[in-house]
């Protein structure tokens, strides 16, 4: 494992590959891997890509890998598809665009099925961030599964969120829903060279102007990824905006919030373990579903009672 | 606590551009529980051994339907062991003739060749059985 961490920080990309994966498979070593590698983060600028099915999230990541690497930095891709509730498995497609980059040593690549998390991101997409951030990476961008509405954790995990959108994407009542229209700071209107791409743009200016001034404004941009139209304003915009979060002390602000609800679940996650573990070792948990199942027993006082075995109240 | 599923990438190496094949494959192996990257088409066999590093893959599966099997997959075969990823599976599909396939099985350019008329069981199937150790522990 020492080893593993070792050749990470000295460029093997082997190592960073094998590292996801461990964080990813919830291996025992999981916790002591991602212990070792925390002193080596918090360079990485992290910027979220989301939008519906098919808006041309891969496409425009693909053009923005370009203008990165043409700044010279080195950049991480995460791109996210969905795990089939069904069958567990999945179909993991946001390289095919990206595939340019693919012999590219300062870019690394990698896909994650979403296993079962419902927000648009794997499970394990922070913990990937954390590996890439301590590999180096300048960048890490995220591509999300195509959400709907409401698929936002996105914006608990970058720094900058874009929100991609194609022209004609409903009436003007969709983009003053809560969800996805709320969290953008930057708004991509792709495929602008469809009818209907500046009604878009306009609707959507119209709900930034219903709200209240804020110090950053998102703009609205127009892209045509396919022949890489309005990409160079695009990663200028996002460029403004990080100098904006780091001049305003915003981004200060957002990581100190990210590490509390970090801290807050990793409490909760080693309190529910060591409760499940007493649970388990001392409770016919079996029998007891059985009573609720027939009724002779209700599953709010069955909970109440199974802590007060355990002594999860006396010892307060 | 461990979770750990299968990861295999599905390439369309050189030049064929009928991916079809590949995508029932794909779909197959994605009913079975498994994760599949697919690369889309007109890989070279350098970009293929680069994002099975990448992605981290348990499978590596060649799609060749043009004939260029016996160049492309020892070659993917050589960038593979030179990634130190001498343990992943390697299969191929598509148009291989019977002579040609006991020649890339013989020498370890392939661990398994499937043509067509082969159902989608027996490919998943031979990719359980070969990590049945490694995912039930």
């Amino acid at each position: 494992m020492q080893q593993l961490v070792e050749d990470l920080m000295s460029g093997s990309r082997r190592a960073a590959a094998r590292l996801i994966s461990l964080v990813e498979n919830d291996a025992p070593l999981k916790r002591e891997l991602l212990k070792e590698i925390f002193p080596h983060t918090g360079k990485a600028y992290v910027i979220g890509v989301t939008g519906a099915p098919g808006s041309g999230k891969s496409s425009l990541v693909d053009c923005l890998l370009q203008q990165m690497r043409a700044d010279d930095l080195k950049i991480g891709v995460i791109g996210v598809d969905p795990t089939s509730p069904f069958s567990g498995g999945a179909i993991l497609g946001d390289r095919i665009r990206m595939q340019e980059h693919a012999l590219d040593r300062d870019i690394f690549i990698r896909s994650m099925g979403t296993r079962g998390s419902l927000g648009g991101l794997a499970r394990a997409t922070r913990e990937a961030i954390q590996v890439l951030d301590a590999f180096g990476k300048d960048v890490v961008l995220i591509e999300t599964v195509g959400v709907g509405q409401s698929e936002v954790d996105i914006v608990r995990t970058a720094d900058s969120t874009m929100v991609v959108l194609t022209p004609a994407g409903g009436d003007s009542v969709q983009t003053i829903k809560a969800g996805i229209m709320e969290i953008a700071d930057i708004f991509v209107i792709n495929k602008a060279d469809l009818p209907g791409a500046e009604r878009t743009a306009t609707e959507i200016n119209m709900m930034l102007d219903m709200k209240e001034s804020d110090q950053w404004r998102p703009p609205v941009l127009s892209a045509v990824s396919v022949r890489s139209e309005g990409i160079g304003a695009v990663w200028d915009c996002l460029k403004d905006h990080r100098r904006f979060m780091e001049e305003s002390g915003r981004l200060m602000e957002i990581r100190r919030e990210r590490v509390r609800r970090e801290l807050t679940e990793q409490v909760e996650y080693l309190v529910k373990n060591r409760i499940w573990d007493q649970v388990k070792e001392q409770i016919e948990l079996e029998s007891l579903l059985e009573k609720i199942v027939l009724r002779r027993e209700d599953p709010y006082s069955a909970a109440y009672e199974l802590l007060e075995q355990i002594n999860f109240y006396s010892e307060g | 606590m461990s979770s750990r599923k299968i990861r295999v990438l599905v390439a369309k190496p050189g030049l064929d551009g009928h991916d079809r094949g590949v995508k029932v494959v794909a779909r197959g192996l994605r009913d079975a529980g498994m994760e599949v990257i697919y690369t889309g088409l007109h890989q070279t066999p350098q970009q293929v051994a680069e994002t099975a590093l990448q992605e981290d893959v348990d499978v590596v599966g060649l799609s060749i339907l043009s004939g260029a099997h016996m160049t492309l997959a020892p070659r993917i075969k050589e960038l593979l062991c030179e990634n130190g990823m001498e343990d992943v599976l390697l299969l191929v599909g598509g148009i291989i003739p019977e002579g040609d396939r006991e020649k890339l099985l013989s020498a370890g350019h392939a661990d398994q060749v499937f043509t067509p008329g082969d159902p989608l069981d027996k490919i998943t199937a031979y990719i359980f059985n070969q990590f049945q150790e490694s995912t039930s522990s």
